[in-house]
């Protein structure tokens, strides 16, 4: 928590005199039952009228500073808490966005996202909580003490017992049924799944006519909910009768014991009477308390992802005053003896890799699933760092490079066709937006994607629905290419980038590719022989390891692996034609 | 006042919410029984400690005698008062469950029971989050909507009796004053309304926002498009603080307003009270009882205020589950319905028309006849009904009109599930559920030995994998699968059919994720179990149907090429471009 405490310091102001404001509204609250002895005590037996109607009207005036001070203090912790989430929601976004992918991934986006929304959110209401509530609830069951103890310090011993008592079931009730949240909430999330699943697999399901064992599942989630909802009710709901009962036998003996005070002559009829308001306030603000604890509870478990957030150092910075290297003829990408190995893996997903792709070259990369081609074109934007060997663009070390410089010259279209929600034009400028609508066009138009942009009626600045779900998925795809196009990049990377694509469309965008990219590398990765045959060089990776380099005609000859994939997916007389 | 403004309240649901909780007619007699208890108690012990209070008069004048019953009194109602809100909380809490858990059970039944056109037409997070989410709600609702309906009410009637009884002048301040507090509560609500929809909005938006960047964290790290995302969120951010800011603070604002009206009432009768005193008409006690009156009676009134707003919401989540609750089920078997046994594997089509929308017709006088034994495949460019033809025949669809046979009896004459058993299937969509491995491959045969689960792991290529994980076939699968790849789950899905061993087979791009050296292999595997057995295969590899004993080309919803693959090479056709396109040169 105290980390997040950064946050709060611009609000010191409102953090201080919101709730000083909320003590003023809570000594006043102290003073109304002494007001009302007075009453009592004073105006009744006197039978002053005139006593009566000015004590009144005391009680009117704290009422109304008390709701201007009530007033303030809430307008304080609005501004303080909004604030205070709002800097550190960016805080978190921000850090968010500096992460590398490892980091990414080992968090998970669905986490991030619950850490961003869920997370502080709630921290932002304990921090309105905390200006609004934690002075006001403790003093009130402090004060109430005091002013019982200037009362009557004998018989303010039943009010500190009272209190001891109360805080006692309190802790007790709370601390049996507030760890049990958690476990309801788990409850209710294993609904939600078994929900899921039948939902997704609605046909698989009635395939294999499962119905019955699927209710059964069900019903045993449901089961489970009932009773930990059940009990976990059963024990909350003490809290309130325990303290009732605790307050009410508090009372009975301020009256007890107060009736033989006044007796003696030592206590009047109106302090007892203001004695018992004060153990009725004891009641309310400890209930309060109650519900504070569970706020920070829970908080506290926010501030702890939070910072887990906060916490993480991108694992892959840009070095400093790094100067971008120019360009040369000879090599553009080269990998020497390269191994990686995902972050907690075992096994090396890569394995001693060695290549050179030089300008205008077209490089396929071929393999099963698993084989690493992802990995290894995942290294050339320096997405993630080798264990092993050196990856060079232009012949300088990645690590060498300014990452924003580097990245600016690959175009990367990955497996999943990602875009954004916003129009056409910001999707594609995503990489350069200071593109020009010639610059768009000529992507689209080397992508395949111009024909069915041209027929929307809003063109360029036709919308984009989250995920692109107003597109297909060949749609969608062919955007992605074209949005890597726009920076017309020195290194074209297409991750499987095709398969959505039929044949023809394919072909078409290959030889586009081919026409309008003089001079750039284009990383082709496929798992169809068709698309990486004619390249200018071919990668065949199995298991990490590259098992052979070439022309398709060298490969088919000499690697035993091209040749089984080639004739998996061919004729013996396609593939050798 | 804001009654208009506020959204009609919705009987309908209701009532149906009322039936929700009839059945436990028993657990809410008792709550009430509780609840009246607790409530008759809870406004004894004032008029107790009152009466006490009034036996204390001044030095020498306490009359004990008379004060000891009083306070045993008081006692024994504290005591009986906990124990009866406890009782009644428990109650109310049986009701709410249970009536939660029989809700959700009939939701889940009703999923199993909609026709999947239901279940494909809406998302799947939406209907979860009714099961979850909307439920819980209206968990929430009742709980609270009861302990207000039972105590508050109660509580209310309860105090205006006991005043009156004990001087109705002071009581109709009390009467007149406290309605205030429900017309500030109100007036606030209703001008921090549209405060609240403004701040929901921005927030809904930025959490999309968020979503959508994190998710596509990665595209945008290889663009370089860190700093506009997070200027983007910077300005919804700012806009969210404005609204926040106010919104907050409006709705902050209820709670001392109605506490200063409170407080009022409370100064009220204080010196309507005390003049009284004074005159002669009440006695202290009794101002003291009047003043605890005064507190109580004002309590319910704010809450039911927060209440309402929450048995709205709960209304609302309500209203979605009946919904879905009142969507038709799927035709039910026919009564007489055939069961499918000893199946020889004919299947005819004949003139099956079809649309998923009616406005656009998707398969148009369609007729496929397949011998028992035959292999057919079908092939055609996206949308041209290929999987539609699947939904056809496991009856996922009715087509309306034309009729599909198999064994000569039309498919609607069987019962669905020995028709489907008819069938094994493997789609493209690899579904495995969070059990085992083991229990995933075990899914269609639940009985199935161990030696027979690994048997069918090794047909589909997928032993070598799942040995190497460190449970072996006892590894669970995560949530959504995370920890496989999607080429591992679709032989998974694989293992699952081999191991049901079924008399007819669909694979509906059934290894589109596996690379094409194992796809070799499980085809393979596949062709030895399908002998004799009549099968249906989708593919766009075309690689993967060559051998089929009749290929199906389709195009708008049509069959537009009918043959073996070397009949329809020689047709130098739609199959033939298709088919050539595969290797069209990248140069020229």
């Amino acid at each position: 928590m105290r980390k997040l405490a950064v946050y709060l310091r611009p609000y010191r102001l409102q953090c201080i005199l919101g709730p000083a404001a909320k003590l003023v509204e809570a000594v006043f609250e102290l003073i109304v039952p002494l007001v009302m002895a007075k009453i009592i005590d004073v105006g009744i037996p006197s039978g002053d009228r005139g006593y009566v109607v000015r004590m009144c009207g005391v009680l009117a005036l704290l009422a109304l500073v008390g709701l201007c001070c009530a007033v303030f203090c809430q307008y304080s912790a609005a501004r303080a808490s909004q604030g205070f989430g709002t800097s550190l929601r960016a805080a978190v976004f921000g850090r968010i966005n500096a992460l590398s992918h490892a980091e990414l991934d080992a968090v998970g986006a669905s986490s991030l996202v619950n850490r961003l929304t869920a997370d502080v959110n709630q921290l932002q209401t304990a921090v309105a909580m905390l200006i609004r509530l934690v002075i006001r609830a403790p003093f009130l069951v402090i004060g109430s003490c005091i002013m019982a103890m200037r009362i009557d310090l004998g018989i303010s011993v039943i009010f500190l017992i009272a209190a001891v008592l109360i805080a006692l079931t309190l802790y007790l009730v709370m601390s049996r049924s507030v760890p049990y949240y958690r476990v309801i909430q788990q409850k209710l999330d294993r609904i939600g799944l078994v929900t899921a699943e039948n939902l997704e697999g609605a046909r698989v399901i009635r395939a294999f006519s499962r119905q019955k064992a699927e209710r059964a599942r069900f019903a045993a989630a449901n089961e489970d909910s009932f009773e930990t909802s059940v009990r976990v009710g059963g024990i909350g709901a003490l809290t309130g009768p325990l303290n009732y009962l605790v307050v009410n036998l508090a009372i009975l003996a301020i009256v007890a014991a107060g009736g033989a005070k006044v007796n003696l002559g030592g206590l009047t009829r109106g302090e007892i009477v203001a004695l018992v308001n004060y153990m009725n306030q004891i009641l309310l603000a400890l209930v309060v308390v109650a519900n504070l604890v569970v706020v920070f509870t829970r908080a506290a478990a926010s501030a702890g992802r939070v910072n887990e957030i906060l916490a993480l150092t991108p694992s892959i910075e840009s070095p400093e005053h790094a100067a971008e290297p120019a360009e040369r003829a000879d090599q553009r990408v080269a990998f020497d003896r390269v191994t990686f190995r995902y972050p907690g893996a075992g096994e090396a997903a890569l394995e001693e890799i060695t290549f050179t792709a030089r300008p205008g070259e077209t490089v396929g990369v071929i393999g099963g699933t698993g084989s690493g081609k992802s990995s290894l074109i995942s290294l050339i934007p320096r997405f993630y760092d080798p264990a092993a060997g050196a990856v060079r663009v232009e012949g300088v070390p990645v690590k060498d490079w300014p990452l924003d410089a580097l990245r600016r010259r690959i175009g990367l279209v990955p497996q999943r066709a990602q875009l954004f929600s916003g129009t056409i034009r910001e999707n594609l400028a995503l990489g350069a937006p200071d593109a020009g609508d010639e610059d768009l066009w000529w992507a689209l138009e080397t992508a395949q994607a111009a024909d069915f942009v041209r027929r929307l009626p809003a063109g360029l600045d036709a919308p984009v629905e989250q995920g692109g779900a107003n597109f297909s998925g060949g749609q969608r795809q062919r955007l992605t290419i074209a949005r890597a196009l726009v920076r017309r990049p020195k290194i074209l990377i297409l991750d499987d980038s095709a398969s959505a694509l039929d044949f023809a469309t394919d072909a078409a965008l290959r030889r586009a590719l081919r026409r309008e990219g003089a001079g750039m590398t284009v990383f082709l990765v496929s798992q169809r022989v068709n698309t990486v045959r004619a390249a200018d060089k071919i990668l065949v990776l199995d298991d990490g390891r590259l098992v052979g380099v070439g022309t398709h005609a060298e490969l088919f000859t000499s690697c035993e692996t091209y040749r089984e994939i080639c004739l998996s997916q061919l004729t013996g007389e396609e593939a050798a034609r | 006042m804001s009654g208009s403004k506020k959204k009609k309240f919705d009987t309908a649901t209701m009532r149906r919410v009322i039936g929700l909780v009839t059945p436990e007619r028993g657990y809410l007699a008792a709550g009430l029984v509780f609840a009246a208890v607790n409530v008759a108690l809870t406004l004894t012990a004032p008029i107790l400690i009152g009466l006490a209070v009034d036996r204390i008069v001044g030095p020498g004048e306490v009359d004990f005698a008379g004060m000891t019953p009083i306070l045993a009194a008081l006692a024994a109602v504290a005591l009986g008062g906990a124990l009866a809100g406890w009782l009644m909380t428990l109650c109310t809490n049986t009701v709410t469950y249970r009536a939660v858990r029989r809700l959700r059970q009939a939701l889940f039944d009703k999923f199993s029971a909609l026709p999947i056109a239901a279940i494909d037409r809406q998302a799947r997070g939406d209907l979860v989050s009714r099961m979850t989410n909307d439920v819980e709600q209206l968990a929430t609702g009742l709980l609270q909507g009861f302990s207000q309906l039972f105590t508050g009410v109660l509580t209310i009637l309860g105090t205006l009796a006991f005043m009156f009884r004990l001087h109705p002048p002071t009581a109709l301040v009390v009467v007149v004053l406290t309605p205030l507090s429900l017309f500030v509560a109100s007036f606030i609500a209703s001008h921090i309304h549209a405060m609240f929809t403004g701040q929901a909005e921005v927030q809904g938006r930025m959490t999309g926002f968020a979503r959508e960047q994190i998710e596509g964290q990665k595209v945008v790290r290889a663009f370089g498009s860190e700093a506009r995302s997070e200027a983007r969120y910077e300005e919804l951010n700012r806009e969210l603080y404005r609204y926040g800011v106010r919104g907050q603070f409006y709705s902050a604002l209820t709670n001392p307003c109605t506490r200063f009206v409170n407080a009022l009432v409370y100064a009220a009768v204080g010196l309507t009270g005390a003049l009284t005193v004074i005159s002669g008409g009440l006695t202290v006690g009794g101002l003291s009882s009047f003043l605890s009156y005064a507190n109580q009676y004002t309590k319910p009134f704010n809450e039911i205020s927060g209440v309402a707003a929450e048995f709205q919401a709960a209304l609302a989540g309500a209203a979605r589950v009946f919904k879905v609750l009142d969507e038709p089920d799927q035709t039910p078997d026919a009564p007489d319905a055939k069961v499918l046994s000893d199946c020889r594997g004919r299947v005819e089509l004949e003139g099956v028309d079809f649309s998923y929308t009616p406005d656009r017709p998707l398969i148009r006088d369609l007729s496929v006849w397949a011998k028992p034994g035959q292999h057919i495949a079908l092939v055609g460019p996206t949308g041209c009904g290929k999987t539609t033809v699947i939904n056809l025949l496991m009856r996922f669809y009715d087509p309306q009109s034309g009729s599909i046979r198999v064994d000569g009896v039309e498919t609607r004459d069987y019962t669905r599930d020995s028709l489907r058993a008819g069938f094994g299937m493997v789609l493209q969509d690899t579904w495995l559920f969070s059990g085992t491995i083991r229990e995933n491959i075990a899914y269609g045969r639940p009985d199935a030995t161990d030696d027979e689960v690994i048997a069918a792991a090794k047909a589909a290529h997928a032993h070598s994998f799942i040995k190497r994980l460190a449970k072996g076939y006892d590894t669970p699968i995560a949530e959504g699968g995370g920890n496989l790849s999607q080429g591992q789950r679709q032989l998974l899905c694989i293992a699952r059919v081999m191991l049901t061993d079924p008399p007819m087979l669909i694979l509906d791009e059934a290894t589109s994720s596996i690379d094409t050296r194992t796809e070799v292999k499980i085809q393979r595997a596949f062709d030895e179990m399908m002998a004799g057995r009549t099968s249906f295969v989708v593919a766009h590899r075309l690689s993967t149907i060559r051998s089929a004993d009749c290929i199906l080309m389709m195009r708008d919803g049509r069959i537009v090429e009918k043959g073996t693959h070397d009949e329809l090479m020689a047709k130098n056709g739609a199959y033939a471009a298709l088919y050539n396109s595969q290797f069209a040169p990248t140069e020229g």
